[in-house]
């Protein structure tokens, strides 16, 4: 294979006309991170408080978190984001489909991305967080009724604060898996760091250099943000506790 | 009045009926313990007295509030009636302080200091002063069980309940766990306490209730209970664990 390698290339300058390629990838990461911290914090409430529905004794809190678990996680991520921006404004009445599609750029495609995104990562969270909930002995729960906590106190004060830290190591996978999965996001337009590349890649054809530029940014950033949560695993380990085996099992 | 009053309590599993017709009164500083073979219903019976576990048919009273009232706040009622567990159900991410002022504060709406000075009181009482910044996981088990009871404690509760204290604890453990017990029992205490150690119910129990098959079988006074159980089964079930 005969191939001109030019690394030179992401010190020139770009298709804007200003700007080096170089920036034009981290411009794209710029909305890679910014997609990838907005569906978090979405995926992460949602998630959340769809996991804990379907771990209390209502059964239609439970059926609904099933049924939005099943809906979000059972359609493939590309499928969804099409849904939301081809489908949504379509659907919705005239007026409201319009004011979606004449959403400024890039907004028009970091919206739905972004909700398409955060909605299917809640279901996989939600999965998460119930069976951290479900991992507790039942006696934990137990505990803090019996002391007379409501039902959501002992959630807040009992369940979530041990079963997040249970799911800690899941939760680290899912965030690296949310700020790869924007790309994605690319097919509807989106400008986020895969896009970039490519747009490098054809304007340069140095194929080779955009795209290995680019994984070398996705490996680097997964890196810090897999160093920061084993950080934060740290910093919230409980003394004495090993697993949710340990858990009320006391010292033996 | 008594304490706490249990009349005809019935409950199902689906089809499976787990407690048969149960009545029994605890009066106000009664300690009454609850023996019976495994599966004989006496865990379910003391948890549906704080209504942790609900049941289909009967009436439960405690301090003359009605516990299977919808109308009963529940939370509230739960808060007077300490409870201890089988396998302690410390709070494993919170400190020894805080597992004895959460509920206090939560619950009662005690001020953190208020609540931190009526829970080291109480875990001074227990002897375990010395271990309120550790973590439960850093406790042996008995220690783990008498930071429970202090945990109960702490919220002043008008009577007790013990699901299986001890049976979880290694045998070294169990005589610090009782010795509290003992000593709350003794202090007038109004305790419901669900124990194979017939030891304690010896030197405390007021009354001894023998549960089989989810039907109170034998409820009599301590010394009739030693000396003379009517049921033939309570007399197998001695006949048991007195064998060692």
């Amino acid at each position: 294979m005969k191939y001109n390698w030019n690394w030179g290339i992401l010190w020139q300058t770009s298709a804007d006309g200003h700007n080096s390629w170089l920036m034009t990838l981290v411009h794209g990461l710029g909305w890679t991170l910014s997609a990838a911290a907005c569906a978090w914090i979405i995926a992460l409430l949602l998630g959340s408080a769809i996991g804990v529905m379907r771990t209390t004794p209502s059964k239609w809190a439970r059926r609904i978190g099933n049924a939005w678990v099943e809906l979000f996680r059972n359609i493939p991520l590309l499928v969804q984001l099409f849904l939301w921006y081809f489908v949504l404004p379509e659907v919705l009445p005239k007026g409201m489909g319009d004011s979606l599609k004449q959403m400024a750029p890039p907004w028009g495609s970091f919206v739905p991305a972004v909700i398409g995104l955060g909605f299917f990562t809640s279901a996989r969270i939600a999965e998460q967080v119930r069976a951290g909930i479900q991992a507790l002995p039942p006696g934990q729960g137990m505990a803090g009724t019996a002391l007379g906590l409501t039902l959501p106190q002992t959630y807040r004060h009992v369940l979530l604060p041990m079963a997040f830290r249970i799911i800690l190591p899941p939760l680290t996978s899912e965030t690296m898996n949310i700020i790869k999965n924007t790309s994605v996001a690319l097919t509807i337009g989106l400008i986020e760091l895969t896009a970039a590349g490519r747009s490098m890649q054809e304007f340069t054809f140095q194929v080779f250099e955009a795209f290995t530029a680019a994984t070398a940014i996705y490996i680097i950033v997964n890196l810090v943000a897999v160093t920061l949560m084993r950080w934060f695993e740290k910093r919230v380990a409980v003394p004495g506790f090993i697993g949710p085996a340990a858990v009320g099992g006391g010292a033996h | 009045m008594p304490m706490i009053e249990i009349r005809d309590v019935s409950k199902w599993y689906g089809s499976f009926q787990v407690l048969k017709d149960c009545t029994t009164n605890v009066e106000k500083g009664e300690v009454i313990v609850v023996c019976g073979p495994s599966g004989s219903g006496k865990s379910t019976l003391i948890k549906t007295v704080n209504a942790l576990e609900p049941f289909q048919k009967g009436n439960i009273v405690v301090d003359g509030i009605v516990v299977n009232d919808p109308k009963t706040d529940l939370p509230k009622l739960r808060a007077r009636v300490g409870m201890v567990f089988q396998h302690f159900e410390l709070f494993p991410h919170l400190s020894v302080t805080e597992n004895l002022t959460l509920a206090q504060i939560k619950v009662l709406n005690r001020t953190p200091d208020e609540a931190r000075v009526r829970g080291l009181k109480y875990l001074d009482r227990v002897g375990l002063m010395e271990q309120k910044d550790k973590y439960p996981g850093q406790l042996s088990g008995g220690q783990q069980q008498r930071v429970a009871i202090a945990r109960a404690l702490s919220m002043d509760p008008i009577c007790m309940l013990f699901d299986e204290p001890t049976s979880a604890l290694d045998p070294e453990m169990i005589n610090e766990v009782l010795d509290v017990m003992v000593l709350l029992a003794k202090e007038g205490m109004t305790m419901m306490v669900v124990t194979h150690e017939m030891g304690f119910a010896r030197k405390v129990a007021h009354r001894v209730i023998f549960m089989d098959e989810g039907q109170i079988v034998e409820d009599a006074t301590k010394d009739d209970f030693f000396g003379k159980p009517r049921s033939e089964r309570a007399q197998q079930f001695l006949a048991k664990i007195l064998h060692h």
